[in-house]
């Protein structure tokens, strides 16, 4: 098991938990991500920037702190 | 002008209100607008700073009220905008008429996500239509959706639209128009969550009644008591706005038995955020149960292959930089003949004046103080749009997401979120919407940071005031085969003035009064589209408007004051008498050469004695330092409740001393002289006013908004005086610097 902004580009995951309570986790929870859904990991923005992923087929960009709290198992 | 219901003329008619809800990026604005064509106008929500959109159209044979809310995730608020979403959407706003209908715009492309929003309004016990938006787009996703279908297992309509080929709105509004026609009982509520969340529900409403809260304001805990929707909500979302306004209703009483019911609810069906999102996908998931036929990948391959160029760690920053240029560069390349014509028409209509009548007192307010401020002002029209143009098409084109991503980490480094960047952005055509478009940032100590540096961003109205400048004192010498120009560079150049100053701002700020943690950072990057051209125009004509309005009042006014004051007090008899010579005599003569010099003379003798003069040469002082004369004083003073008020001032000013020619006012700027006979103008001070322009809060409507956004005083009046100061400062060090050099 891994976080999400550990994916290489390209590859995929799928959902185990959203780490919190807070406000942030259930706006990602909100946005599809839910425990058993698959999220793919798609780039970084540069210097460190945003982990843009894709999920639901909407393409979302959280930052590395935020993908650091969705916890995955990789697919493949 | 306003098109209200107050305003139709058969009072009988009651205009039913229908609101438009829906996740962002779901083309909400699109269908607006095609559903209401023009019949929009703007205004606020009463009690709440947040500007309301509202049409009025046709269904069948009634007239509705067609609200258009901001676009919003979940009916669990985090952002002023969301709020005000829910509160309209749950009647709780006063003053505003209850919501007859929902018109829910969902993404046809994303119906699982969007369903999640459904399933919250479902809640709502109110008529719901679904607004199927986008489904021309799913052909070529390979996506096919069972429409009837899916109906038939929502229980409600559904309606495929396509709002930007302006399809399916007839159906939408029929299906609007059968619950105005036959209201029937109300729709049940959805029961979409665990049967034993329900049960702590009503538990908990029994021990509201049995007088636990009868200590808040209300009379009865009877009459008080919140419904269904609102206990369920104040028990999901902890800490929310539900809870909020409950407490604010009930008193701190609710307290006690709120806590005991959340934790029997976290006993019965665990974490109620997890259950409450886990329950409504899951609940998506069976309504789409044999709706989506999928044959191919389900995003968009086009927005995939443009983000790995637009996106690109090293390509995206490459583009990031060519499109703020090619902005730049299409000011100046696309506006020069509208300019022209502006400028001619302003010519003639000045002309006819002076032709027409005698010189005399009359004749100077107009042609000098109204045609000479109005007009200057407005000949920037062009490239006033012109910027609103480009900056809407990025919007719409799905652009500025992607700008955000890429630079959300540089923000950062300063305090900022990738989400101040629109707001910021949109503050290089006006503050104003900018510091309002600061909603959608969820951290205030964020927003409030955004709104304190966005009136640096280089809005409209400093435009005119570079373009004056520029047009006068830089050399346009041609780069790279005439795709660069020395003006466009010097453009961009100040216009990096205001973002070069916004980062240590905003870095001091977040380290002092702002200071906290670093906020989340959440955001959805829309699909790559075609920008509705209506979407486009709309703001376009909007700003345009506004910007029209502005001259004609505001400036207009200004610029009457601003020649009294320059014209009185004085004797100008004698200027008079010369101007009738001059008009009388040949154009050419040697003679009309002298009447001319003698006239220019008596009329800077004139304007030195008179009200402005005085004042101008009092502060002379005050602004020597900056390389500035007494007139460029007054006008920076002037200007103070709005920049273009210095042109106007400068057009004013120079015409009552007689120094404008054929060239207009930047000839005028050119030709005059200090006392001695040295240029007024030079490169220096031109950068030196630009500057200070640059930098300054000269500008009522923004400290206003300010003060109506962040609800208090102390933070327009800390903008106006950290812009005061950091102008004054970075204009002096231009002068004084730029001086040695040239």
């Amino acid at each position: 098991m891994t976080t999400l902004d550990q994916l290489l580009p390209g590859q995929r995951g799928q959902i185990v938990q959203i780490d919190g309570v807070d406000g942030i986790a259930s706006r990602l929870r909100e946005m599809g991500f839910i425990p058993g859904e698959a999220v793919e990991y798609l780039r970084r923005a540069p210097l460190g920037g945003p982990v843009k992923c894709s999920i639901h087929g909407c393409r979302i960009a959280v930052r590395g702190g935020e993908a650091r709290r969705v916890l995955v198992q990789p697919i493949g | 002008m306003a098109i209200g219901s107050d305003q139709v003329g058969n009072a009988a008619v009651t205009t039913a209100r229908v609101a438009l809800v829906g996740n962002p990026n779901t083309g909400k604005s699109t269908l607006f607008n095609a559903l209401a064509g023009l019949n929009v106008r703007t205004g606020n929500y009463a009690g709440v700073t947040i500007e309301k959109k509202i049409g009025r159209c046709s269904v069948g044979t009634r007239t509705i009220e067609l609200v258009d809310l901001p676009g919003t995730y979940s009916m669990a608020p985090r952002s002023p905008d969301e709020l005000v979403a829910v509160e309209v959407l749950t009647d709780d706003l006063e003053n505003e008429p209850p919501v007859e209908v929902i018109v829910c715009v969902v993404n046809a492309a994303q119906l699982q996500r969007n369903l999640f929003l459904v399933s919250q309004l479902l809640e709502l016990g109110k008529p719901t239509v679904i607004a199927l938006n986008m489904y021309d787009a799913i052909d070529s996703r390979g996506i096919t959706i069972d429409v009837d279908r899916l109906s038939a297992q929502l229980g409600i309509d559904v309606i495929p639209t396509s709002a930007s080929k302006r399809r399916g709105i007839a159906e939408l509004k029929q299906a609007i128009e059968k619950h105005l026609v036959d209201p029937g009982p109300a729709p049940a509520r959805e029961r979409t969550l665990p049967e034993s969340f329900y049960d702590v529900c009503g538990d908990f409403r029994e021990s509201l009644l049995s007088g636990a809260c009868t200590t808040g304001p209300s009379a009865t805990a009877e009459t008080a008591l919140p419904d269904d929707y609102l206990i369920q909500r104040m028990l999901l979302d902890r800490g929310g706005e539900s809870e909020r306004r409950v407490i604010r209703r009930l008193g701190g009483g609710v307290l006690p038995p709120l806590m005991a019911a959340r934790q029997k609810l976290a006993t019965a069906v665990g974490d109620p955020i997890d259950m409450e999102c886990n329950a409504r996908y899951a609940w998506a998931k069976t309504k789409l149960d044999g709706v989506i036929g999928q044959t191919g990948r389900a995003s968009s391959e086009i927005t995939d292959r443009l983000d790995s160029v637009l996106t690109h760690r090293i390509g995206g920053l490459v583009c990031f930089v060519l499109v703020m240029l090619l902005i730049f560069q299409s000011i100046y390349a696309f506006s020069s003949i509208p300019m022209d014509m502006i400028d001619g028409a302003t010519g003639f209509v000045s002309d006819s004046v002076s032709s027409m009548m005698a010189p005399g007192m009359l004749r100077s307010l107009l042609t000098d103080g109204v045609i000479a401020g109005v007009g200057g002002v407005l000949i920037f029209l062009p490239q006033i749009a012109l910027l609103f143009f480009f900056l809407a098409v990025l919007e719409d084109c799905g652009y500025m997401a992607r700008a955000a991503f890429l630079v959300d980490r540089v923000m950062t480094l300063f305090g900022l979120s990738g989400k101040s960047f629109l707001p910021m952005m949109s503050s290089f055509a006006c503050a104003v919407p900018g510091v309002m478009a600061t909603r959608v940032i969820e951290n205030r100590r964020d927003r409030f940071a955004t709104i304190m540096v966005a009136p640096l961003m280089s809005c409209s109205a400093r435009l005119p005031v570079y373009l004056l400048l520029i047009g006068a004192f830089v050399p346009a010498t041609k780069f790279l085969g005439g795709w660069l120009s020395m003006p466009a560079i010097v453009l961009m150049a100040m216009y990096m003035v205001g973002v070069l100053t916004a980062i240590p701002v905003a870095w001091i700020l977040k380290k002092t009064i702002l200071r906290g943690e670093v906020a989340p950072f959440v955001m959805e990057l829309p699909e790559y589209k075609v920008p509705a051209i209506r979407v486009v125009l709309s703001r376009v004509w909007e700003a345009s408007l506004a910007f029209v309005v502005r001259a004609g009042t505001l400036i207009f006014a200004a610029s009457i004051v601003i020649w009294f004051a320059g014209y009185w007090p004085g004797d100008h008899t004698r200027q008079y008498e010369l101007e009738t010579q001059l008009e009388t005599i040949a154009e050419d003569s040697p003679e009309a050469e002298l009447i001319q010099l003698a006239l220019q003379t008596e009329s800077a003798d004139l304007l030195e004695g008179s009200a402005l003069g005085r004042v101008g040469h009092a502060i002379e002082p005050a602004v020597r330092p900056l390389g500035w004369d007494w007139k460029i004083g007054v006008g920076a003073i002037a200007s103070f409740p709005a920049r273009e008020v210095i042109i106007a001032t400068l057009g004013t000013i120079y015409s009552l001393g007689g120094d404008a020619d054929e060239e207009g006012l930047a000839g005028a700027m050119r030709a005059s002289t200090h006392p001695d006979g040295s240029p007024v103008y030079t490169i220096p001070v031109a950068l030196s006013i630009m500057v200070f322009f640059a930098l300054c809060a000269q500008c009522v409507s923004t400290l206003l908004v300010i003060r109506r956004e962040t609800n208090s005083w102390s933070w327009p009046i800390l903008s106006f005086t950290y812009m005061t100061v950091l102008a004054y400062v970075g204009a002096l060090v231009t002068y004084q610097v730029g001086s040695r050099f040239f």
